[in-house]
Formats: C-alpha cells, structure tokens, sequence
C-alpha cells in the first residue's frame, strides 16, 4: 500500500489535489481512499489531506501516521510544521517551489524534487495572481517524477474535479508533466 | 459504473437507485452533502423526487412522515443535534408504522461543539423503534440504502441508516454503482396497503386506550423481530444480483478464534488489518462486526460468542452510567449462556479521536494479558 499525505494552505486546492490522485489511480483500476484532515477550513490556514493506494481493499481507515511521501503545495510550510512528521526515509518530497531541490538540504535521506507549480498556475489563470489555485499543475508534475499515475489519468480526474476553467486546468497539468525534471538517484 | 466517491454521496447515490419520491430535509449544519446532491439531482431531472425544504429537523420528520402516511417512498437525512430535534417524531414514525429510510452521520453531541464522529447520537434513539443499520465502506452505504427499504417496506418499520461522520461521510473511495434496472426488479415500486386514500377514510394515529395499545406496541416487536432473518434473506438475494452479501453481522477470521472482538462501522473495518498482523504472530484473534444494531442479533451473536475464551467490545459512544452501548447489549445477549465468555469493554475514538492500528491492537492485548475485566468499563488513552 502507498500513503501519500498532502500539505497546503486552505484556498490552494489541497483537498482537491489529494483527490486527483485518488480519481486518477483508481481510472487505472486499483483502490483508493482519500480524505482531508477534518477540521474547520479557513483561507490560508495549514491543510492536510491524505490519499491511500492499494492493489486490494483498503480496510484501514485511521488517519496516515507514517506516509511513504509527501507534496507540499505551499512552501512557506517548511519550517512553519514539521512537514517530514512520520516521512518513511527515501520518500518523495515533492514541493512547489520556484527554487532547485538542492536548496533544501535539511531533507537529506528523502528524495526532493520542485515544481513551480505557482507560476504555471498563474500563467493558466488558475485563481488569481494573488492566490493562486497549484494542484493540478503539482499534480501533472507527481505523475511525471514519481511514475505513480498516468499522465491521461491525471488529465481526466482533473477535468472532472475542476469546478471551472477544466481546460485550463488541464493545461496546467500537462504543461508541469511536460516541464518537470525527474532528479537523479538522490541519497 | 465504477466511481470514487464520498459516503454522504453514496447515500445520495442510495436514494436516487431506489427511486425515492418524496426528500425532505433541513439544509444547515449539522446536515451534510446527503442533501445537496439530492436536491441536485430534483433540480436536474435525474432523480424524479419532491424536495421540500423545511425549517428544521423536526419538521423534516414530519414533513417525511406525511409524505410516507401518502404512499410515496420517503428519505431524509441528519446528524446529532439534528436527529436529537427529530426525536419526538421518531417515535411517531414507529408508531404509525411508516418504512422512511433516513441516512444519520453519527456526529458528536454538544456542548462543547463538534461535528466529528461519535455514536451517541444515534444510541440515543436506540429505543425509538428504528432499525438501526452501522455501515462500514462507502459501497455498504450505497447498497444498505437499498436493502433498508427492501426490509422497511415488508414490515412497515422505518429505518436509520447510520456512517461515522468524515471517517466515511467525507471519506472518497472506490464505489460500483448497481445498474438501475437491476436495483428496480430488486426493489419494486412500493405499495403501502395502509395509506391515506380518499377513497378509503380511516384515522391515524388517534387516541388509543389501555385497551388496544399495549397489542399495537406488541405488533411492533413482533414485526421489528421480522427483519432479523429478512436481513439475511434481503442480503443474500442482494449477493446474487449484485456480489456483495450483507448481514446481520459480518466475521472474520473467526472459526478458530480464541479472543474475539466485537466492533461496529469504521473501528471494525480498521481492525481487520491488526487481527492479520496478530495472527501471523500466532494469535487467535477473530472479528465480529455488528452491522444490524437494531433489532439486536442476539441470538447470532449467542451462536458466534459463546465458548470464546475472551470477548472485548469497542464502543465509540456512552451510555452515561453505564458502559458503552454495543457493550452492553451484548453482555446482556450472552447472559443465561452457560459458556459465556469474559467480556471487555472498551471506550475509544469518542468526539472524532482517531482510532488507529496501534490503539485497536493495545486493547486486544491488554484482553489477552488480564486474566478477568476489572471494572465495567476501559477508556483508552484518556490524556490526564
């Protein structure tokens, strides 16, 4: 079984970003299950969502203590929570950022990689320039680093999930897929 | 269709296959998605329903219960302090002997608020003559919606379907939704031999001495005591259409099992990785989880129960001054058993607390390691 957890800030589409993989990976046939960390949502407050991967049933249903990776959708989260609580050693730190991975050296032993997913966001018209809605472009880039999930199936849990400008939002996606640099064998 | 989709949708998905006509809800917290779908789905066309909208709980049991009294197959849904709102009517419903299916996303009581999971909202209407149905995947909802008006209608009780609240309320998972044409020859139309009809006038619901109704609480027990083997009859024919059987309860691994734990809805699914993990250590550690809360299984559970050598029971409610509900229910079950086992009874996960691997695990193994329960009951992991 893979447990991804997600980090955001309310508004960027965490929750929704966490269901994009759920959508995507059981289009592929396998099991799911995903669900946000419950609490009261408030506009740019730490949110957390949590997606389960499985060949089989999936019958746990408590909350992910110890995922084998992580995205992080916002990186002004670093530093501000222990975003790596629990992180299995060698997982996926995927962050959008618009800096390179070996800026975050205090995530030795896990496997770093970054998306500006922000500008790509902006660019597409994504929420506004401001506040600016990433996950599917952060989602286009986890296909195309991690290998987990098909980019066509990523495409089309994100034109399903998207309230509005589907297109566009697909876009993102395939333009992160397309952008993203899969790093090289970290330690 | 294969979909991914959260609980409070599967109940949605669950009314509109058993072609619902008359929704009546209360649209604010403590309501959930239930109803916004369903209204969707009225606004749309997909679903061919009566939304009314009313100005509270209470009044969405009553308007439900007009609907019912007229015939129409009725659904409604709540959550806590709602369902406390509506419990006057409940009995009502009962007593007028109308089959509503309603949906409860068991939320904690206030104060303080909350509007994470906890049963003591729908424990508290255990005595309202309700079937009680604890659900524990988003595809049980979906289908138990189905199967509850199959075993309602044949007996004229009303029944609560209940999910714990975000564990499956807004959990999303992968879901087959039953062909329509297949969900119709399963439930036919509904024909209620008792409603309202101009044509045919009677009374409802008036004045009854000492005389006659102490006979109508009688036909209630008597016709509630019906859904014990229709659950079966109800879920085995809904094995066959669609490959998925539901019971009164569901088992696992417990043929040779020498400790037993009894569980309901998202704790017992939970538990089912924990007992493989015991077992490969070599304990014989088996899984009963109540799925038909009211009526009670007993004699099932009498069967399934006695000559363990250990029973525990979790409960994610409290009775107050007792113990937990699925705890003492089935103590009480096992009773005159002259091979009752020892029994356990734990309170855990109460106010939306997570119940994760390693709590349900602590629990078994404090069962196996104490030679007999002291004390009624155990609260697990209460911060002091």
């Amino acid at each position: 079984m893979l447990e991804i957890r997600f980090h955001g800030r309310g508004g960027q589409g965490t929750v929704i970003a966490s269901k994009v993989l759920a959508f995507a990976v059981a289009r592929e046939g396998r099991f799911v299950q995903t669900f946000p960390e419950y609490g009261v949502e408030r506009r740019g407050a730490p949110v957390v969502a949590f997606t389960r991967i499985d060949d089989q049933k999936i019958y746990i249903r408590s909350k992910i203590y110890e995922p084998d990776h992580l995205l992080v959708l916002d990186h002004t989260l670093i530093g501000a929570i222990d975003v790596t609580e629990g992180l299995k050693p060698g997982g996926w730190i995927i962050i959008n950022s618009d800096k390179p991975a070996k800026d975050f050296p205090q995530f030795a032993g896990f496997k770093v990689a970054t998306v500006d997913a922000t500008s790509i966001a902006v660019k597409h018209r994504l929420g506004s320039a401001a506040a600016p809605i990433v996950n599917s472009a952060i989602m286009g880039a986890f296909a195309k680093i991690t290998g987990f999930v098909g980019i066509e199936a990523v495409r089309e849990a994100v034109h399903e999930l998207s309230p509005v400008k589907k297109d566009e939002n697909v876009e993102a996606a395939q333009e992160a897929y397309d952008t993203a640099e899969v790093p090289k064998e970290q330690s | 269709m294969q979909k991914v989709m959260m609980g409070n949708h599967a109940l949605s998905w669950g009314a509109k296959l058993s072609r619902a006509e008359v929704i009546a809800a209360y649209p604010i917290t403590p309501q959930t998605e239930v109803v916004e779908l369903l209204s969707n789905m009225c606004a749309d066309g997909s679903l061919k329903a009566e939304f009314i909208k009313v100005e509270s709980e209470h009044s969405a049991m009553a308007a439900s219960m007009g609907a019912a009294a007229a015939g129409a197959r009725t659904f409604t849904a709540t959550s806590s302090q709602g369902l406390a709102l509506m419990h006057e009517v409940l009995h009502w419903a009962t007593g007028a002997r109308l089959p509503i299916v309603m949906g409860n996303i068991n939320r904690a009581m206030a104060p303080p608020w909350s509007i994470w999971t906890e049963q003591t909202d729908s424990i508290a209407q255990r005595d309202t003559g309700w079937i009680q149905i604890y659900t524990s995947s988003i595809q049980e909802i979906m289908d138990s919606v189905i199967q509850a008006y199959k075993v309602a209608e044949q007996i004229y009780i009303p029944t609560m379907l209940v999910l714990d609240s975000f564990v499956l309320s807004h959990t999303n998972e992968n879901c087959d939704i039953p062909d329509q044409d297949k969900v119709d020859a399963y439930l036919p139309r509904f024909e209620n031999a008792y409603r309202l009809n101009t044509d045919k006038p009677a009374a409802f619901g008036g004045l009854t001495g000492p005389d006659w109704y102490y006979e109508l609480r009688y036909k209630i027990e008597r016709d509630i005591q019906k859904a014990i083997p229709l659950f079966t009859e109800t879920g085995k024919e809904f094995g066959e259409m669609f490959g998925r059987e539901y019971g009164l309860v569901e088992t696992y691994k417990l043929d040779d099992a020498d400790v037993v734990l009894v569980a309901s809805a998202s704790i017992a699914s939970t538990a089912r990785p924990v007992i493989d993990a015991m077992r490969k250590e070599g304990h014989k550690v088996g899984l009963v989880r109540i799925r038909v809360f009211r009526p009670f299984p007993s004699e099932l559970l009498r069967k399934l129960l006695a000559g363990r050598k250990k029973v525990l029971v979790i409960d994610r409610n409290i009775s107050f001054g007792m113990s937990g509900a699925f705890y003492a229910e089935t103590k009480a079950a096992l009773y005159n058993e002259k091979k009752a086992p020892p029994m356990w009874g734990y309170i855990a996960g109460l106010g939306g607390r997570d119940v994760p691997l390693n709590v349900i695990r602590d629990m078994i193994e404090q069962t196996i390691a104490e030679e007999h329960p002291e004390g009624d009951i155990v609260w697990i992991g209460v911060k002091r």
